[in-house]
Protein backbone atom coordinates (compact mmCIF):
# COMPACT_ATOMS: atom_id res chain seq x y z
CA UNK A 1 0.00 0.00 0.00
CA UNK A 2 0.94 3.60 -1.12
CA UNK A 3 0.22 5.25 2.10
CA UNK A 4 -0.16 8.79 3.72
CA UNK A 5 2.21 9.91 6.02
CA UNK A 6 0.67 10.84 9.37
CA UNK A 7 -0.96 14.20 10.09
CA UNK A 8 -3.82 15.58 11.79
CA UNK A 9 -6.91 17.01 9.81
CA UNK A 10 -8.59 19.46 10.96
CA UNK A 11 -12.05 20.78 9.92
CA UNK A 12 -13.08 24.17 10.61
CA UNK A 13 -16.06 25.97 9.36
CA UNK A 14 -15.50 28.97 8.43
CA UNK A 15 -12.96 30.64 6.77
CA UNK A 16 -12.05 32.84 9.88
CA UNK A 17 -11.04 29.56 11.61
CA UNK A 18 -9.24 27.98 8.57
CA UNK A 19 -6.63 31.35 8.87
CA UNK A 20 -6.91 31.45 12.45
CA UNK A 21 -5.51 27.42 12.27
CA UNK A 22 -2.84 28.55 9.52
CA UNK A 23 -1.55 30.81 11.82
CA UNK A 24 -1.49 28.70 14.64
CA UNK A 25 1.03 25.96 12.90
CA UNK A 26 1.95 28.25 9.95
CA UNK A 27 4.61 25.71 7.55
CA UNK A 28 3.40 22.62 9.41
CA UNK A 29 -0.44 22.93 8.15
CA UNK A 30 -1.62 22.55 4.40
CA UNK A 31 -4.94 24.02 2.79
CA UNK A 32 -6.91 20.86 1.01
CA UNK A 33 -9.39 20.94 -1.01
CA UNK A 34 -10.73 17.68 -2.87
CA UNK A 35 -7.02 16.69 -2.10
CA UNK A 36 -6.79 14.66 -5.98
CA UNK A 37 -3.71 16.80 -6.40
CA UNK A 38 -2.13 17.39 -3.20
CA UNK A 39 -2.91 13.26 -1.23
CA UNK A 40 -0.96 11.87 -4.32
CA UNK A 41 1.71 13.97 -3.79
CA UNK A 42 1.43 13.09 -0.16
CA UNK A 43 1.72 9.81 -0.67
CA UNK A 44 4.67 10.10 -2.91
CA UNK A 45 6.13 12.08 -0.18
CA UNK A 46 6.56 15.28 -2.10
CA UNK A 47 4.80 16.98 1.12
CA UNK A 48 4.18 15.82 4.52
CA UNK A 49 2.27 18.49 6.69
CA UNK A 50 1.74 17.32 10.41
CA UNK A 51 -1.58 19.17 9.86
CA UNK A 52 -4.66 19.48 7.35
CA UNK A 53 -6.85 22.68 7.23
CA UNK A 54 -9.88 21.08 5.43
CA UNK A 55 -11.42 23.74 2.99
CA UNK A 56 -14.37 21.52 2.01
CA UNK A 57 -16.99 22.25 4.69
CA UNK A 58 -16.64 26.04 4.48
CA UNK A 59 -20.07 26.89 2.79
CA UNK A 60 -18.90 30.01 1.74
CA UNK A 61 -16.48 28.72 -0.91
CA UNK A 62 -19.15 26.76 -2.86
CA UNK A 63 -20.97 29.39 -3.90
CA UNK A 64 -22.05 30.61 -7.62
CA UNK A 65 -23.26 33.96 -8.06
CA UNK A 66 -24.02 35.69 -10.92
CA UNK A 67 -23.44 39.47 -11.47
CA UNK A 68 -21.68 41.91 -13.37
CA UNK A 69 -20.45 38.48 -14.84
CA UNK A 70 -19.70 35.54 -12.50
CA UNK A 71 -17.99 34.91 -9.33
CA UNK A 72 -17.05 30.92 -8.48
CA UNK A 73 -16.04 30.19 -4.82
CA UNK A 74 -12.63 28.19 -4.92
CA UNK A 75 -14.67 25.06 -3.32
CA UNK A 76 -16.66 24.23 -6.38
CA UNK A 77 -16.40 21.19 -7.92
CA UNK A 78 -14.78 20.53 -11.67
CA UNK A 79 -17.79 19.13 -12.65
CA UNK A 80 -20.31 21.60 -11.30
CA UNK A 81 -18.12 24.17 -13.18
CA UNK A 82 -17.96 21.55 -16.33
CA UNK A 83 -21.94 21.39 -16.13
CA UNK A 84 -23.12 24.58 -14.94
CA UNK A 85 -25.42 26.11 -18.41
CA UNK A 86 -24.25 29.98 -17.08
CA UNK A 87 -20.56 29.08 -17.58
CA UNK A 88 -21.49 26.81 -20.85
CA UNK A 89 -22.82 29.40 -22.27
CA UNK A 90 -20.65 32.59 -21.48
CA UNK A 91 -17.26 31.07 -20.81
CA UNK A 92 -17.06 27.70 -22.73
CA UNK A 93 -13.44 27.73 -22.83
CA UNK A 94 -13.63 26.93 -18.46
CA UNK A 95 -16.30 24.47 -18.66
CA UNK A 96 -14.51 22.67 -21.52
CA UNK A 97 -11.37 22.85 -19.52
CA UNK A 98 -13.05 21.70 -16.49
CA UNK A 99 -14.65 18.98 -17.61
CA UNK A 100 -11.40 17.66 -19.77
CA UNK A 101 -9.24 17.52 -16.49
CA UNK A 102 -8.53 13.85 -15.23
CA UNK A 103 -11.61 11.27 -15.10
CA UNK A 104 -15.12 11.91 -13.99
CA UNK A 105 -14.57 10.55 -10.21
CA UNK A 106 -11.93 12.97 -9.82
CA UNK A 107 -13.45 16.02 -12.22
CA UNK A 108 -16.52 15.27 -9.00
CA UNK A 109 -14.09 15.57 -6.33
CA UNK A 110 -11.32 18.02 -7.19
CA UNK A 111 -11.85 21.55 -6.93
CA UNK A 112 -11.96 25.06 -9.12
CA UNK A 113 -9.78 26.51 -6.59
CA UNK A 114 -7.01 23.21 -6.04
CA UNK A 115 -6.84 23.45 -9.69
CA UNK A 116 -5.83 26.53 -10.49
CA UNK A 117 -3.05 25.79 -7.35
CA UNK A 118 -2.29 22.76 -8.51
CA UNK A 119 1.58 21.62 -7.79
CA UNK A 120 4.06 21.89 -10.99
CA UNK A 121 4.81 18.32 -12.67
CA UNK A 122 8.23 17.04 -13.83
CA UNK A 123 8.90 13.44 -14.87
CA UNK A 124 11.43 13.52 -12.43
CA UNK A 125 9.37 14.47 -9.69
CA UNK A 126 6.27 13.09 -9.96
CA UNK A 127 7.54 9.90 -9.02
CA UNK A 128 7.50 8.11 -5.57
CA UNK A 129 9.77 8.10 -2.84
CA UNK A 130 12.02 5.41 -3.47
CA UNK A 131 12.66 6.08 -7.47
CA UNK A 132 13.06 9.49 -6.78
CA UNK A 133 16.05 8.49 -4.16
CA UNK A 134 17.55 5.82 -6.20
CA UNK A 135 18.20 8.70 -8.78
CA UNK A 136 19.37 11.51 -6.57
CA UNK A 137 16.92 13.63 -5.37
CA UNK A 138 15.97 17.46 -7.57
CA UNK A 139 16.20 20.86 -6.07
CA UNK A 140 12.05 20.92 -6.25
CA UNK A 141 12.01 18.38 -3.07
CA UNK A 142 15.07 17.05 -0.85
CA UNK A 143 17.77 17.87 -3.18
CA UNK A 144 19.90 20.63 -4.92
CA UNK A 145 19.82 19.73 -8.24
CA UNK A 146 17.82 19.75 -12.03
CA UNK A 147 17.64 16.63 -14.29
CA UNK A 148 16.19 18.44 -16.78
CA UNK A 149 18.49 20.74 -17.17
CA UNK A 150 21.60 20.28 -14.89
CA UNK A 151 23.02 24.09 -15.33
CA UNK A 152 19.50 25.32 -14.30
CA UNK A 153 19.44 27.80 -11.41
CA UNK A 154 15.59 26.98 -11.13
CA UNK A 155 13.02 24.50 -11.30
CA UNK A 156 11.95 23.87 -14.54
CA UNK A 157 8.40 21.66 -14.08
CA UNK A 158 5.49 22.73 -15.80
CA UNK A 159 2.26 24.09 -14.91
CA UNK A 160 -0.60 21.32 -15.48
CA UNK A 161 -3.41 23.10 -14.33
CA UNK A 162 -5.85 22.99 -17.16
CA UNK A 163 -7.91 26.07 -15.89
CA UNK A 164 -5.05 28.34 -15.42
CA UNK A 165 -4.68 28.88 -18.90
CA UNK A 166 -8.53 29.45 -19.58
CA UNK A 167 -8.52 32.02 -16.82
CA UNK A 168 -5.85 34.25 -18.02
CA UNK A 169 -7.96 34.31 -21.86
CA UNK A 170 -11.17 34.86 -19.97
CA UNK A 171 -9.59 38.04 -17.62
CA UNK A 172 -10.08 36.27 -14.89
CA UNK A 173 -9.32 37.85 -11.13
CA UNK A 174 -8.11 35.97 -8.02
CA UNK A 175 -9.78 36.80 -5.01
CA UNK A 176 -7.61 35.51 -1.97
CA UNK A 177 -7.89 36.26 1.71
CA UNK A 178 -5.20 35.99 4.26
CA UNK A 179 -4.73 36.30 8.07
CA UNK A 180 -3.87 40.21 7.14
CA UNK A 181 -5.98 41.69 4.18
CA UNK A 182 -8.23 40.73 1.65
CA UNK A 183 -6.85 41.49 -2.16
CA UNK A 184 -7.34 40.61 -5.74
CA UNK A 185 -4.96 39.97 -8.11
CA UNK A 186 -5.06 39.70 -11.88
CA UNK A 187 -4.93 35.60 -13.11
CA UNK A 188 -1.63 36.42 -14.88
CA UNK A 189 -0.43 37.67 -11.85
CA UNK A 190 -1.04 34.83 -9.94
CA UNK A 191 1.51 32.79 -11.32
CA UNK A 192 5.05 32.84 -11.70
CA UNK A 193 7.77 31.10 -13.76
CA UNK A 194 9.38 29.02 -11.58
CA UNK A 195 8.64 25.33 -10.60
CA UNK A 196 8.92 25.77 -7.17
CA UNK A 197 7.57 28.98 -5.92
CA UNK A 198 4.68 29.26 -9.04
CA UNK A 199 2.62 30.70 -7.02
CA UNK A 200 2.46 34.75 -5.98
CA UNK A 201 0.67 33.70 -3.10
CA UNK A 202 1.22 33.64 0.63
CA UNK A 203 1.18 30.39 2.76
CA UNK A 204 -1.61 31.81 4.86
CA UNK A 205 -3.84 33.48 1.80
CA UNK A 206 -6.83 31.55 0.52
CA UNK A 207 -7.98 31.54 -2.85
CA UNK A 208 -11.57 32.23 -2.10
CA UNK A 209 -13.21 33.22 -5.48
CA UNK A 210 -12.97 33.26 -9.03
CA UNK A 211 -14.53 36.60 -10.52
CA UNK A 212 -15.07 36.58 -14.30
CA UNK A 213 -16.26 39.86 -16.19
CA UNK A 214 -18.85 39.82 -18.41
CA UNK A 215 -17.72 38.33 -21.15
CA UNK A 216 -21.17 38.48 -23.84
CA UNK A 217 -20.24 38.72 -27.21
CA UNK A 218 -17.25 37.17 -27.02
CA UNK A 219 -16.77 33.05 -27.90
CA UNK A 220 -14.03 31.08 -25.92
CA UNK A 221 -12.35 27.60 -26.62
CA UNK A 222 -9.99 25.87 -25.25
CA UNK A 223 -8.32 22.78 -26.66
CA UNK A 224 -5.71 20.42 -24.54
CA UNK A 225 -3.17 17.37 -26.06
CA UNK A 226 -2.66 14.94 -23.77
CA UNK A 227 -1.96 11.42 -24.54
CA UNK A 228 -5.55 9.81 -24.18
CA UNK A 229 -8.58 11.33 -24.39
CA UNK A 230 -9.21 11.16 -20.67
CA UNK A 231 -7.28 10.91 -16.94
CA UNK A 232 -3.92 12.82 -18.50
CA UNK A 233 -2.75 16.22 -17.42
CA UNK A 234 -2.49 18.57 -20.28
CA UNK A 235 0.90 18.15 -22.30
CA UNK A 236 -0.20 21.51 -23.97
CA UNK A 237 -3.33 23.74 -23.50
CA UNK A 238 -4.31 26.65 -25.62
CA UNK A 239 -6.97 29.17 -24.31
CA UNK A 240 -8.57 31.58 -26.32
CA UNK A 241 -11.75 34.81 -26.25
CA UNK A 242 -12.41 36.69 -29.17
CA UNK A 243 -14.82 38.93 -30.06
CA UNK A 244 -15.90 40.11 -33.10
CA UNK A 245 -18.03 42.69 -34.18
CA UNK A 246 -21.29 42.42 -37.15
CA UNK A 247 -18.33 42.37 -40.11
CA UNK A 248 -16.41 40.35 -38.68
CA UNK A 249 -13.55 42.23 -37.51
CA UNK A 250 -11.75 41.33 -34.53
CA UNK A 251 -12.32 43.95 -31.71
CA UNK A 252 -10.37 41.85 -28.50
CA UNK A 253 -8.57 38.92 -28.71
CA UNK A 254 -6.15 37.18 -25.68
CA UNK A 255 -4.32 33.85 -26.25
CA UNK A 256 -2.86 32.04 -23.44
CA UNK A 257 -1.12 28.72 -23.11
CA UNK A 258 -0.81 26.19 -20.54
CA UNK A 259 1.83 23.63 -19.83
CA UNK A 260 4.59 25.49 -21.97
CA UNK A 261 5.76 26.52 -18.98
CA UNK A 262 6.45 26.74 -15.01
CA UNK A 263 3.72 29.28 -15.53
CA UNK A 264 0.60 29.58 -17.58
CA UNK A 265 1.61 32.37 -20.50
CA UNK A 266 -0.60 35.25 -22.18
CA UNK A 267 0.63 35.45 -25.88
CA UNK A 268 -0.17 38.90 -26.21
CA UNK A 269 1.87 39.83 -29.43
CA UNK A 270 0.12 36.85 -31.19
CA UNK A 271 -3.38 38.34 -29.98
CA UNK A 272 -2.48 42.00 -31.56
CA UNK A 273 -2.37 40.16 -34.56
CA UNK A 274 -5.74 39.56 -34.89
CA UNK A 275 -6.79 43.62 -33.34
CA UNK A 276 -8.71 45.63 -36.27
CA UNK A 277 -8.38 43.06 -38.68
CA UNK A 278 -11.22 40.47 -40.10
CA UNK A 279 -8.93 37.20 -39.20
CA UNK A 280 -8.47 34.65 -42.03
CA UNK A 281 -6.70 31.50 -41.93
CA UNK A 282 -3.27 32.89 -43.07
CA UNK A 283 -3.67 35.04 -40.56
CA UNK A 284 -4.15 32.87 -37.95
CA UNK A 285 -1.53 31.09 -38.78
CA UNK A 286 0.50 33.86 -38.18
CA UNK A 287 -0.91 34.35 -34.93
CA UNK A 288 -0.63 30.72 -33.89
CA UNK A 289 3.22 30.77 -34.88
CA UNK A 290 3.38 33.94 -33.30
CA UNK A 291 2.19 32.40 -29.64
CA UNK A 292 4.33 29.44 -30.78
CA UNK A 293 7.80 31.46 -29.95
CA UNK A 294 6.53 32.26 -26.69
CA UNK A 295 6.60 27.99 -25.83
CA UNK A 296 9.83 26.60 -24.32
CA UNK A 297 8.95 22.90 -23.87
CA UNK A 298 11.93 21.13 -21.92
CA UNK A 299 11.69 17.07 -22.17
CA UNK A 300 9.59 16.82 -18.64
CA UNK A 301 6.73 15.70 -19.48
CA UNK A 302 4.87 13.18 -21.70
CA UNK A 303 5.47 12.94 -25.53
CA UNK A 304 8.26 13.98 -27.45
CA UNK A 305 9.71 17.61 -27.35
CA UNK A 306 10.00 18.12 -31.03
CA UNK A 307 6.39 17.22 -31.46
CA UNK A 308 5.28 19.23 -28.22
CA UNK A 309 6.89 22.12 -29.60
CA UNK A 310 5.41 21.74 -33.27
CA UNK A 311 1.74 21.27 -31.63
CA UNK A 312 1.98 24.64 -29.86
CA UNK A 313 0.85 26.60 -33.54
CA UNK A 314 -1.02 23.70 -34.24
CA UNK A 315 -3.42 23.85 -31.09
CA UNK A 316 -3.51 27.98 -31.14
CA UNK A 317 -3.98 28.15 -34.49
CA UNK A 318 -7.38 25.21 -34.02
CA UNK A 319 -8.35 27.03 -31.06
CA UNK A 320 -8.17 30.79 -32.81
CA UNK A 321 -10.20 29.36 -35.92
CA UNK A 322 -13.01 27.61 -34.21
CA UNK A 323 -13.46 30.52 -31.52
CA UNK A 324 -13.62 32.80 -34.47
CA UNK A 325 -15.76 30.46 -36.81
CA UNK A 326 -18.72 30.13 -33.86
CA UNK B 1 -3.00 8.63 17.47
CA UNK B 2 -6.15 6.85 16.62
CA UNK B 3 -9.64 7.97 16.61
CA UNK B 4 -13.61 6.54 16.56
CA UNK B 5 -14.95 7.82 12.97
CA UNK B 6 -18.52 6.57 11.92
CA UNK B 7 -19.41 5.42 8.87
CA UNK B 8 -22.72 4.36 7.32
CA UNK B 9 -21.49 1.45 4.44
CA UNK B 10 -23.83 -0.81 2.40
CA UNK B 11 -26.82 1.20 4.80
CA UNK B 12 -25.10 -0.15 8.07
CA UNK B 13 -23.53 1.65 10.66
CA UNK B 14 -20.31 0.93 11.73
CA UNK B 15 -18.02 2.56 14.53
CA UNK B 16 -14.38 2.28 13.58
CA UNK B 17 -11.09 3.08 16.08
CA UNK B 18 -8.76 3.64 13.34
CA UNK B 19 -5.70 6.00 12.37
CA UNK B 20 -7.39 9.40 10.58
CA UNK B 21 -4.38 9.51 7.88
CA UNK B 22 -5.66 6.30 6.59
CA UNK B 23 -7.53 6.89 3.62
CA UNK B 24 -11.14 5.51 3.26
CA UNK B 25 -9.82 2.28 0.92
CA UNK B 26 -7.64 1.49 3.36
CA UNK B 27 -10.34 1.81 5.88
CA UNK B 28 -12.90 -0.36 3.98
CA UNK B 29 -10.49 -2.98 3.08
CA UNK B 30 -8.19 -3.18 6.74
CA UNK B 31 -10.72 -1.92 9.05
CA UNK B 32 -14.11 -3.09 7.76
CA UNK B 33 -12.47 -5.88 5.71
CA UNK B 34 -14.88 -5.19 2.94
CA UNK B 35 -11.76 -5.76 0.36
CA UNK B 36 -14.59 -5.64 -2.66
CA UNK B 37 -13.03 -2.54 -3.17
CA UNK B 38 -9.68 -3.35 -5.24
CA UNK B 39 -6.65 -0.95 -4.82
CA UNK B 40 -4.54 -0.31 -8.06
CA UNK B 41 -2.73 2.59 -8.07
CA UNK B 42 -3.64 4.49 -4.88
CA UNK B 43 -2.85 7.67 -6.70
CA UNK B 44 -6.20 8.49 -8.68
CA UNK B 45 -5.53 7.40 -11.68
CA UNK B 46 -7.37 3.35 -12.39
CA UNK B 47 -10.70 3.78 -10.28
CA UNK B 48 -10.69 0.22 -9.24
CA UNK B 49 -11.11 1.69 -5.52
CA UNK B 50 -14.08 3.29 -6.66
CA UNK B 51 -17.42 3.45 -4.02
CA UNK B 52 -20.26 5.40 -4.39
CA UNK B 53 -20.57 8.01 -1.86
CA UNK B 54 -23.79 10.20 -1.78
CA UNK B 55 -24.93 9.11 -4.96
CA UNK B 56 -21.62 10.07 -6.54
CA UNK B 57 -18.75 7.76 -7.87
CA UNK B 58 -15.74 8.84 -6.33
CA UNK B 59 -11.80 7.15 -5.52
CA UNK B 60 -11.73 5.47 -2.12
CA UNK B 61 -7.97 5.69 -2.42
CA UNK B 62 -8.09 9.81 -2.24
CA UNK B 63 -10.69 10.39 0.09
CA UNK B 64 -10.25 10.85 3.81
CA UNK B 65 -12.83 8.53 6.20
CA UNK B 66 -13.40 11.61 8.43
CA UNK B 67 -14.66 14.08 5.37
CA UNK B 68 -17.28 11.50 5.18
CA UNK B 69 -19.18 10.79 8.40
CA UNK B 70 -22.58 10.95 7.58
CA UNK B 71 -22.52 10.11 4.38
CA UNK B 72 -23.83 6.79 2.70
CA UNK B 73 -21.09 4.79 1.73
CA UNK B 74 -21.82 1.89 -1.13
CA UNK B 75 -19.28 -0.56 -1.83
CA UNK B 76 -19.80 -3.58 -4.26
CA UNK B 77 -20.39 -5.62 -1.00
CA UNK B 78 -24.00 -3.69 -0.90
CA UNK B 79 -25.37 -4.76 -4.92
CA UNK B 80 -26.50 -7.41 -4.48
CA UNK B 81 -30.06 -7.60 -2.78
CA UNK B 82 -32.38 -10.57 -0.72
CA UNK B 83 -29.51 -12.90 -1.64
CA UNK B 84 -30.07 -11.84 -5.64
CA UNK B 85 -27.66 -10.09 -7.50
CA UNK B 86 -28.13 -6.32 -8.96
CA UNK B 87 -28.86 -6.23 -12.70
CA UNK B 88 -25.50 -5.16 -13.40
CA UNK B 89 -23.82 -8.21 -11.96
CA UNK B 90 -25.90 -10.38 -13.78
CA UNK B 91 -25.22 -8.74 -17.25
CA UNK B 92 -21.49 -8.76 -16.57
CA UNK B 93 -22.38 -12.01 -15.64
CA UNK B 94 -23.79 -12.74 -18.89
CA UNK B 95 -21.94 -10.84 -21.52
CA UNK B 96 -18.52 -12.19 -19.79
CA UNK B 97 -17.39 -8.65 -19.19
CA UNK B 98 -14.51 -9.14 -16.50
CA UNK B 99 -11.59 -11.35 -17.36
CA UNK B 100 -8.90 -11.09 -14.65
CA UNK B 101 -12.11 -9.35 -12.61
CA UNK B 102 -9.70 -6.93 -10.48
CA UNK B 103 -11.10 -3.49 -12.07
CA UNK B 104 -14.72 -4.91 -11.85
CA UNK B 105 -15.70 -3.77 -8.26
CA UNK B 106 -15.08 -0.19 -9.75
CA UNK B 107 -16.64 -0.44 -12.97
CA UNK B 108 -19.86 -1.57 -11.29
CA UNK B 109 -20.03 0.79 -8.55
CA UNK B 110 -19.20 3.60 -11.83
CA UNK B 111 -22.14 1.96 -13.49
CA UNK B 112 -24.37 2.01 -10.96
CA UNK B 113 -24.34 5.64 -10.54
CA UNK B 114 -24.61 6.16 -13.70
CA UNK B 115 -27.66 4.02 -14.49
CA UNK B 116 -29.38 5.31 -11.03
CA UNK B 117 -28.54 9.22 -12.26
CA UNK B 118 -29.48 9.27 -16.08
CA UNK B 119 -32.24 7.08 -18.11
CA UNK B 120 -31.44 7.74 -21.70
CA UNK B 121 -27.82 6.25 -22.09
CA UNK B 122 -26.09 5.19 -24.95
CA UNK B 123 -22.83 4.18 -25.67
CA UNK B 124 -21.06 7.50 -25.98
CA UNK B 125 -22.29 8.35 -22.34
CA UNK B 126 -21.09 5.29 -20.37
CA UNK B 127 -18.10 4.98 -22.56
CA UNK B 128 -17.41 8.97 -20.64
CA UNK B 129 -18.88 7.99 -17.23
CA UNK B 130 -16.34 5.20 -16.99
CA UNK B 131 -13.24 6.66 -18.33
CA UNK B 132 -12.06 7.13 -14.92
CA UNK B 133 -11.86 3.16 -14.57
CA UNK B 134 -9.26 1.57 -16.43
CA UNK B 135 -9.42 -2.26 -17.24
CA UNK B 136 -5.87 -3.87 -17.63
CA UNK B 137 -7.38 -6.85 -19.59
CA UNK B 138 -9.08 -4.42 -22.15
CA UNK B 139 -12.61 -5.76 -22.63
CA UNK B 140 -14.34 -2.16 -22.48
CA UNK B 141 -16.48 -3.55 -25.25
CA UNK B 142 -18.56 -6.06 -23.44
CA UNK B 143 -18.14 -3.81 -20.15
CA UNK B 144 -20.06 -0.85 -22.25
CA UNK B 145 -22.58 -3.31 -23.92
CA UNK B 146 -23.20 -4.90 -20.33
CA UNK B 147 -23.81 -1.39 -18.97
CA UNK B 148 -26.33 -0.74 -21.70
CA UNK B 149 -28.38 -4.08 -21.18
CA UNK B 150 -28.14 -3.39 -16.89
CA UNK B 151 -29.56 0.34 -17.95
CA UNK B 152 -32.65 -0.94 -19.49
CA UNK B 153 -33.46 -3.56 -16.94
CA UNK B 154 -33.14 -1.32 -14.73
CA UNK B 155 -35.58 1.43 -16.45
CA UNK B 156 -37.70 -0.98 -16.91
CA UNK B 157 -37.93 -2.42 -12.97
CA UNK B 158 -38.11 1.27 -11.51
CA UNK B 159 -40.82 1.96 -14.48
CA UNK B 160 -42.87 -0.92 -13.04
CA UNK B 161 -42.23 -0.10 -9.60
CA UNK B 162 -43.27 3.14 -9.67
CA UNK B 163 -46.92 1.61 -11.37
C1 LIG C 1 -4.88 10.84 -12.06
C2 LIG C 1 -4.98 12.34 -12.00
C3 LIG C 1 -5.19 13.05 -13.18
C4 LIG C 1 -5.26 14.42 -13.15
N1 LIG C 1 -5.45 15.09 -14.33
C5 LIG C 1 -5.51 16.43 -14.34
C6 LIG C 1 -5.72 17.12 -15.57
O1 LIG C 1 -5.91 16.52 -16.62
N2 LIG C 1 -5.73 18.48 -15.55
C7 LIG C 1 -5.56 19.19 -14.39
O2 LIG C 1 -5.60 20.40 -14.45
N3 LIG C 1 -5.39 18.56 -13.21
C8 LIG C 1 -5.38 17.19 -13.15
N4 LIG C 1 -5.21 16.54 -11.95
C9 LIG C 1 -4.92 17.31 -10.74
C10 LIG C 1 -6.09 17.59 -9.81
O3 LIG C 1 -6.93 16.48 -9.69
C11 LIG C 1 -6.93 18.76 -10.28
O4 LIG C 1 -6.11 19.81 -10.67
C12 LIG C 1 -7.90 19.22 -9.20
O5 LIG C 1 -8.72 20.22 -9.70
C13 LIG C 1 -7.21 19.74 -7.97
O6 LIG C 1 -8.21 20.24 -7.09
P1 LIG C 1 -8.31 19.76 -5.58
O7 LIG C 1 -9.44 20.50 -4.97
O8 LIG C 1 -8.38 18.29 -5.49
O9 LIG C 1 -6.91 20.27 -5.05
P2 LIG C 1 -6.11 19.88 -3.73
O10 LIG C 1 -5.37 18.62 -3.96
O11 LIG C 1 -7.00 19.94 -2.55
O12 LIG C 1 -5.10 21.09 -3.65
C14 LIG C 1 -4.08 21.32 -4.60
C15 LIG C 1 -3.11 22.37 -4.03
O13 LIG C 1 -3.75 23.62 -3.90
C16 LIG C 1 -3.81 24.04 -2.54
N5 LIG C 1 -5.18 24.57 -2.38
C17 LIG C 1 -6.33 23.91 -2.62
N6 LIG C 1 -7.38 24.74 -2.48
C18 LIG C 1 -6.87 25.95 -2.16
C19 LIG C 1 -7.46 27.24 -1.90
N7 LIG C 1 -8.78 27.43 -1.98
N8 LIG C 1 -6.64 28.27 -1.58
C20 LIG C 1 -5.30 28.08 -1.51
N9 LIG C 1 -4.68 26.91 -1.77
C21 LIG C 1 -5.47 25.86 -2.08
C22 LIG C 1 -3.49 22.83 -1.70
O14 LIG C 1 -2.84 23.17 -0.52
C23 LIG C 1 -2.60 22.04 -2.65
O15 LIG C 1 -1.29 22.53 -2.56
C24 LIG C 1 -5.15 15.13 -11.93
C25 LIG C 1 -4.95 14.41 -10.75
C26 LIG C 1 -4.88 13.03 -10.77
C27 LIG C 1 -4.69 12.30 -9.49
S1 LIG D 1 12.45 20.60 -13.41
FE1 LIG D 1 14.35 19.92 -12.43
S2 LIG D 1 14.21 20.64 -10.30
FE2 LIG D 1 12.17 20.81 -11.20
S3 LIG D 1 11.13 18.92 -10.65
FE3 LIG D 1 12.07 18.54 -12.65
S4 LIG D 1 14.10 17.71 -12.22
FE4 LIG D 1 13.33 18.57 -10.32
S1 LIG E 1 -6.64 2.79 -6.58
FE1 LIG E 1 -7.82 4.58 -6.47
S2 LIG E 1 -7.75 5.27 -8.52
FE2 LIG E 1 -6.36 3.60 -8.58
S1 LIG F 1 -10.99 -7.52 -16.26
FE1 LIG F 1 -8.89 -7.50 -15.81
S2 LIG F 1 -8.54 -5.39 -15.39
FE2 LIG F 1 -10.51 -5.38 -16.22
Amino acid sequence: MLRLPPFELLQPATLAEALELKKQHGEDAMYTSGGTDLYPNMKRRQFEPHFLIALKGIEELSRIEIKNGIRIGAGVSLDKVANHPFIQEHYTALSTAAGLVSSPQLRKMGTLGGNLCVDTRCTYYNQNYPWRKSLGFCMKKDGDICWVARSSPKCLAVSSSDCAPVMLALEADFILLGNEDQRTIKAEEFYQDDGIHYLRKKPDEVLISISLPEKSGWNSVYKKLRRRGTIDFPVLGAAVSVRLDEDGICQDARLALGAVSSAPVLASKASEKLLGKKPDSDLIQAAAYEASKLAKPMDNTDMNLGYRKKMVSVFASRALSEAIAS
Amino acid sequence: MKKLINLTVNNEHHEVWTSPHKTLLEVLREDLQLTGTKHGCELGECGACTVIIDGEPLLSCLVLPSEVEGCQIETVEGLAQHGKPHPLQKSFVELGAAQCGYCTPGMLMSAKALIESEDDLDPQKIREALSGNLCRCTGYAKIIEAVEKASLEHQSTTETSHG
